[in-house]
């Protein structure tokens, strides 16, 4: 009974992969001819009309559609044969950007032409593989299932042996054998077609060296910014205690020694003097929490980012509807970026903004933090004017996070800024 | 009265033992870490608790929790809960069961010692104590709506003390002026906020709050 249950199951699994693999095939060879080509088609004349004008508005909308098309084979190849394809494509200028502006990005980017260029290849190509895929099981079973009839009644065939009535019961016997055995080894084929179509797709679509080597100088470029800032941070923190707190504390000693001195012989000065110092430690221990605030706010350490930019939205003069689905806690490094940044979009809110009403959104789709702030302030933000927004930028680029701002004249003001992380599970977290 | 104290901090937990004795209170027990203070407070039952909200064993909120916790199972155990820094929102962790007995200051207002005692006794008796930058935050959060906009600098500043916890008497000795001129005041301010009036200070200051926190 068990014996028979499992060859069921492997027949079923073996069926489903076939079906599988059919569909694959079936899809790659609708997309090779009646996306890739048409895209194409449509692509080059664009590109060939722009000095006429119209290409101008047309190129983008063809060159994005490609990308479409192209991303989706990205995510295909991952998911269908765990071929994994980064996208190339450089970043999208920020801020409301001219037509040519928009063109000169989508035209200089290699991986524009790169794609032009699978789409051209992936029509022979992914007709192939894609008959490859879908047609070595149909062609298996019609050997074992159709042939052998079909060829009663008319002049048919199936594989090497054509016209079948030519071999007789040989021909029979061979037909319903080798039709099985292409049937079962349709599986592993079909798989290995959709597996180098997937290898295919990766040798063009992914980042080619130039892009690597165009990434490392925009990493150096972070890391050396970073580390200015953060010296210059440093030494902010310095000064700041020098001058503040430290000094604070050393006429808080002279006072008291003072006091301790006059105790005997003038109570009344001892007691100015103690009142005094008393008022000294309470200016000392204000800058300090100040200052520590800056450095990384206690409620962050204590309750998360998610607490922390609740405590943020709770402390403003505006009202903030707070939205955060987080499973867990990014690394502190991450997650006080993450805060710095959301505090100072909302303090941006509230210096600038002229805003009732703020929103702060964050989740975690996968594997980056996605935070959005928003206003319904008047718009027409500016990130090239504020040296906070750059500030944000630098912060965030520190991780390779990215910040966009739409702010159209009359709002509202949004502000989308993400970081690649990973979140720790909750259960590691002290409760 | 008798007290449980739960500061990590030696040097304060010490400071703070000596304060609280000098003036009558009796520290029946001083933990340092969440999970005993947890069991101090459900096993002594204090009149009152002082509390830390940074403590081990995660150095986190872990105070802040097990005083919410304790007053889950013992509920109304007055509990004073001092930081190092203040936030609206742990004052609205503490005061969402409206029960009184809540007490949340900054770690700087024990130098004042009297006002500090006063505090205590405060929250031991049911009522509250609020730090005066929470109170602040507060109002700066409601500064730009109607009822607030109404009311006069002198309603301001009572509504402001009004919502640390104090009682008429107290806010009077504090501005100088007689105890009915501030009743006079408190009635003003319950009008055009549109609060229920009520004589007990306690839940005066409880509706003061619901009303700013909202």
């Amino acid at each position: 009974m068990i014996e028979r249950e499992g060859v069921t199951d492997r027949i079923g699994e073996h069926a489903r992969r076939a079906f599988v693999n059919i569909v694959r095939g079936l899809i790659q060879i609708v997309l090779a001819n009646l996306v890739n080509l048409p895209l194409f088609i449509l692509t080059v004349l664009s590109i060939a009309f722009i000095p006429l004008g119209v290409g101008v508005f047309l190129t983008p909308v063809a060159v994005l559609a490609v990308r479409g098309v192209a991303n989706q084979q990205r995510e295909w190849a991952e998911g269908w044969s765990g071929v994994r394809i980064p996208v190339p494509y450089r970043p999208e200028p920020a801020g409301r950007v001219g037509p040519l502006r928009r063109l000169r990005w989508l035209l200089t980017d290699p991986a524009t032409w790169r794609d032009l260029l699978w789409s051209l290849l992936n029509v022979p190509v992914g007709l192939v593989l894609g008959v490859l895929a879908a047609g070595l099981p149909v062609y298996g079973l019609e050997g074992v299932f159709v042939a052998p009839w079909l060829a009663q009644v008319s002049d048919y065939g199936w594989g090497p042996f054509w016209p079948l009535e030519d071999w007789g019961a040989f021909g029979l016997a061979g037909v319903i054998v080798l039709g099985t055995a292409l049937t079962a080894a349709s599986v592993p084929l079909g798989g290995a077609a959709v597996k180098a179509h997937a290898l295919f797709t990766q040798a063009l679509l992914a980042p080619t060296r130039a892009a690597l080597t165009e990434r490392v100088r925009r990493l150096a470029e972070s890391r050396s910014e970073t580390v200015d800032a953060s010296a210059a941070e440093l030494r902010r923190i310095e000064r700041d205690l020098h001058d503040g707190a430290q000094a604070r504390l050393v006429a808080l000693s002279m006072n008291i020694g003072l006091a301790e001195e006059m105790m005997k012989h003038d109570p009344e000065t001892a007691q100015r003097l103690l009142a005094e110092a008393r008022a000294a430690s309470g200016s000392a221990l204000t800058e300090l929490r100040d200052l520590v605030r800056g450095i990384h706010p206690p409620v962050l350490a204590e309750r998360g980012l998610d607490g922390a930019v609740r405590a943020l939205a709770l402390s403003l003069p505006l009202p903030v509807d707070v939205k955060i689905a987080l499973p867990g806690r990014p690394e502190a490094p991450v997650e006080s970026a993450a805060y710095f940044a959301v505090a100072e979009m909302l303090a941006n809110v509230v210096k600038h903004a002229d805003a009732s009403r703020a929103w702060v959104q964050i989740e975690h789709p996968g594997d980056r933090l996605v935070m959005i702030v928003g206003d319904d302030g008047p718009g027409g933000a500016d990130p090239a004017a504020g040296s906070g927004m750059r500030g944000i930028e630098r912060r965030l680029g520190a991780f390779d996070g990215t910040m966009a701002v739409t702010s159209p004249p009359g709002g509202p003001t949004i502000v989308t800024m993400e970081l690649p992380c990973a979140l720790s599970s909750p259960k590691t977290l002290p409760s | 009265m008798r007290v449980v104290i739960a500061e990590d901090l030696a040097l304060l937990r010490d400071g703070l033992i000596r304060l609280l004795g000098a003036f009558g209170f009796e520290v029946v027990e001083a933990v340092d870490n969440g999970p005993s203070l947890l069991r101090a407070l459900t096993a002594h039952r204090p009149d009152v608790a002082v509390v830390d909200v940074r403590l081990p064993p995660t150095f986190t909120d872990e105070g802040l929790k097990a005083a919410l916790e304790a007053r889950k199972q013992v509920p109304g155990l007055p509990v004073l809960v001092l930081s190092q820094h203040v936030e609206q929102l742990y004052a609205r962790e503490l005061l969402s069961d409206s029960s009184g007995g809540i007490g949340y200051l900054l770690k700087d207002r024990v130098s004042d010692v009297q006002q500090f005692v006063e505090a205590v006794r405060r929250v031991a008796d049911g009522g509250t104590a609020l730090d005066p930058d929470v109170v602040a935050q507060l109002l700066t959060r409601h500064a730009r709506e109607e009822p607030l906009q109404a009311l006069t600098p002198r309603e301001r500043e009572v509504l402001g003390l009004m919502a640390e916890g104090r009682s008429n008497a107290a806010i009077a000795g504090r501005l100088f002026v007689t105890e009915k001129a501030i009743s006079k005041h408190t009635n003003n301010i319950f009008g055009k906020l549109g609060l229920p009036q009520s004589e007990d200070d306690n839940r005066r200051v409880l509706a003061v709050l619901a009303y700013l926190g909202s």
